[in-house]
């Protein structure tokens, strides 16, 4: 039977130099520009200097939009952190939304019940710990699920975002000013009780600085540590992390308390840093979006700086094109999607090699091992 | 990979040059903040205001729709400051510490804040409120439901008509308690049922709370939340209603009747002239049917009672007179026994005590001592089923 030769080859690397695989990152994010840049042009019939110059100017054009991307990347790169361990460990947690807003909503508590009856230092501190507590039960309750009867955790963690989100919504309405308003308002307006203080006359350096300790934090425990090691064989393999004396179930739960511990940390911040206030919309959807800042990352928190930093800037500089413009907002998302597209798209290249049928050079093509095997040989399958 | 440098580097310095070159335009520039955008009919109607006032006066503008009531709110105030703006408006009740927050940051800039009570107390040269007396404009919505519901009366209903509300604080129950009296000075015997639904907008829940009411036997539907789903409802079930904030006709042809709803473009027109003038404006502005401020839109001839818009003419006439007050207290009750004292909560505080009289020469001033509304009484004839959201 004649053989032909398809018309495109697809095969796995065997592995990438990182230079050459960031470029294919970098080309992947000039053709997503390039691409957003048309769609914007056909849209508003601007030429593309002044689209991208917006969209630079949303995220950099002055120093407090500097301040503005510094904050919104330290609260999404946090978030992101937060998550990693777990997913290294192949464990699906998809609920730090609500493990945010669950820390969100006992700093809040902590700030409107003790407003003026302890210090300022113990009732930031209090708020703290009952933030960190709060985020690491809505961390515990899936692991220890998932350790003891295997539930789902994907479903799991879910689920306890909708908890998380009804209690919030519930206690809003308890706490509302004025009666019958459905908002908090800002906490402590008057007396700034439990706000994080701000370090030299700016509003947002301790959170970053917070954030990038934990970053550098996270790297070391990820990468050097016993514990992030464990984290990795599990991940890898639970059946090998259990031959190798590793005990998985603790290991899981381990984990993931500390994944909610951080994630009610960020809460903490949130609240007593930076919005002073409880909605139920607080966390913004960025305990999602973190899986994605986290995966794209391969689970690298140094490289997570830039892929959260991607997507805060895309973010900042798609609104910004769409209140210049007067588009509607919902221009902003079509164009971080795009951007995702690329970037996501741009990994199939990393690992896939693809190589197009080249009719002159037959004879090298016949010797390469991707031909099939012929039929008369099936032993050599079995091996 | 040298190739790729060179790329990154030529993209980077482009984008450097087209940052600097953004020009710093010397035109006025008008700063909008909205909490939803265009699909919320409460929003939109701010937005058609803006765009309509600064065509008007020729000045520039920016709107940013979908701002939270959190820090983004105050981040967004300042930024529209900074960029240049001289007057930002926001629309939303919890937007309000966020654009004072803002206004202390920026005192040459004028931050106007719809809805809110804070300015009238706060001290504040550059931060103002307003409202309207849109009771006046829900009264008259009310007398074209009523005229409607007396028409179903005659063909054999019962006289129960219900309201969707969003939360249980004044601005909702001056809005249904000024819409039932409207109703009742036609049909005495009206009496009213009213739900919330926690959120100001939130489709499904709206659309659930009208069919709920309808289950129940009312007969006409209004409400107090800013989707289309109370009248998508009615609409499925062929129950007449009245909507707010604007005309949504085209969602519920055969069953809308009127819509009242405050036009914002007098207000807007009012400061930006006053700011280009150098004026000093009011901290707290009360629009009325004389300003325009305050609109009955698109009556649909088709279902209204025949009639209505002279109903609507009459009362209106006796509205501008004097001669007619919506809060009357010789026409409503409260637990059974006519109102000669009420203190309301005009001057906000942290506990938010009561501290003005506002019941005087028979009736209850709503919006005068304030521009946002206080009026909080539960009046005899309507009943709340639920106080706590669903």
């Amino acid at each position: 039977m004649k053989h032909k030769e398809p018309l495109i080859y697809i095969s796995k690397r065997e592995s990438l130099p990182w230079q050459k695989s960031w470029m294919i990152r970098g080309i992947a994010i000039m053709l997503a520009l390039v691409f957003c840049g048309v769609i914007t042009m056909l849209l508003t019939k601007l030429n593309p200097i002044e689209v991208f110059s917006t969209l630079f100017y949303g995220a950099f054009g002055t120093p407090r939009k500097c301040w503005v991307t510094g904050q919104k990347l330290a609260i999404l790169l946090g978030i992101s952190l937060a998550i990693t361990p777990a997913f290294k460990m192949r464990f699906w947690n998809i609920g730090a939304e609500g493990q945010v807003l669950i820390g969100c909503l006992a700093c809040a508590a902590c700030m409107i019940t003790l407003g003026n009856k302890v210090s300022n230092g113990l009732l930031i501190l209090i708020s703290l710990a009952a933030s960190l507590a709060a985020g690491a039960i809505w961390g515990f309750l899936p692991a220890f699920f998932k350790a003891r009867w295997e539930t789902n955790e994907t479903l799991f963690t879910l689920m306890m975002n909708y908890i998380a989100m009804q209690l919030a919504a519930y206690f809003i309405i308890v706490w509302e000013v004025p009666k019958g308003s459905g908002t908090v308002g800002v906490i402590n307006d008057q007396t700034e009780a439990g706000w994080l203080p701000m370090i030299g006359g700016k509003r947002y350096l301790l959170i970053i600085l917070l954030i990038a300790l934990l970053t550098v934090v996270m790297y070391i425990y990820l990468q050097y540590s016993k514990h992030g090691y464990e984290i990795s064989v599990v991940g890898e393999s639970r059946r090998t992390a259990s031959y190798a004396g590793i005990k998985v179930d603790r290991v899981i739960i381990r984990t993931m308390v500390l994944s909610g511990a951080i994630c009610g940390l960020m809460g903490f911040l949130l609240v007593s840093g930076n919005d002073h206030t409880l909605t139920t919309t607080l966390v913004e959807g960025r305990g999602f979006t973190a899986v994605m800042v986290s995966w794209l990352a391969k689970f690298n928190p140094i490289f997570m700086v830039f892929t959260s930093l991607l997507l805060v800037v895309m973010k900042l500089g798609a609104t910004e094109i769409s209140s210049t413009f007067g588009l509607n907002d919902s221009f902003a998302d079509i164009l971080t999607g795009i951007i995702l597209f690329f970037i996501i798209g741009s990994d199939f290249f990393t690992t896939y090699q693809i190589r197009f049928r080249r009719p002159h050079d037959k004879r090298t093509a016949k010797a390469e091992p991707l031909q099939p095997i012929p039929q008369s040989e099936p032993q050599k399958e079995v091996q | 990979m040298k190739k790729f440098l060179a790329l990154a580097l030529a993209l980077v310095m482009v984008l450097a040059l087209g940052a600097c070159g953004k020009k710093q335009e010397s035109k006025f520039k008008v700063g909008f903040i909205t909490l939803h955008d265009e699909n919320s009919t409460y929003d939109l109607n701010f937005i058609n205001a803006a765009k309509a006032a600064c065509e008007k006066l020729g000045v520039d503008y920016v709107i940013k729709t979908n701002i939270p009531e959190g820090q983004e709110c105050y981040e967004t105030a300042c930024d529209m400051a900074e960029d240049g703006c001289k007057v930002v408006f926001a629309d939303s009740f919890g937007h309000e510490p966020y654009m004072i927050q803002a206004a202390k940051e920026y005192p040459d800039v004028q931050f106007c804040h719809s809805t809110g009570t804070r300015a009238h107390t706060e001290g504040l040269a550059n931060y103002h409120n307003a409202f309207a007396s849109i009771y006046e404009g829900r009264y008259l919505a009310g007398v074209a439901a009523g005229m409607k519901l007396q028409e179903l009366v005659n063909a054999g209903a019962t006289p129960k008509i219900g309201y969707v509300g969003a939360f249980t604080y004044a601005e909702v129950i001056s809005g249904y308690t000024s819409f039932f009296l409207g109703v009742r000075s036609i049909v005495p015997e009206a009496t009213m049922e009213v739900t919330f639904t926690g959120s100001w907008y939130n489709e499904a829940a709206e659309k659930e709370a009208a069919n709920k009411l309808i289950q129940n036997g009312c007969v006409l539907i209004s409400q107090h939340a800013d989707s289309f789903g109370a009248p998508t409802a009615c609409e499925t079930a062929g129950v007449p209603n009245v909507s707010y904030n604007g005309s949504t006709k085209d969602v519920a042809p055969n069953t809308y009747i009127i819509s009242s709803r405050i036009n914002w473009e007098p207000y807007y027109e009012y400061v930006i002239k006053a700011v280009q003038d150098g004026k000093k404006m009011d901290a707290d502005w009360t629009g009325t049917i004389a300003t325009g401020s305050v609109e009955l839109t698109d009556l649909n001839t088709a279902v209204a009672a025949p009639g209505t818009q002279e109903a609507i003419d009459k009362a209106m006439a006796e509205l501008k007179a004097g001669t007619l007050h919506v809060f009357d207290t010789a026409k409503f009750t409260v637990d059974g026994k006519a109102l000669t004292t009420y203190k309301a909560d005009v001057d906000t505080d942290a506990e938010y005590t009561p501290d003005t009289e506002v019941i005087s020469d028979g009736y209850f001033h709503e919006s005068e001592y304030r521009s946002a509304p206080y009026f909080d009484l539960d009046i005899d004839g309507i009943t709340l089923l639920d106080r706590n959201y669903g």
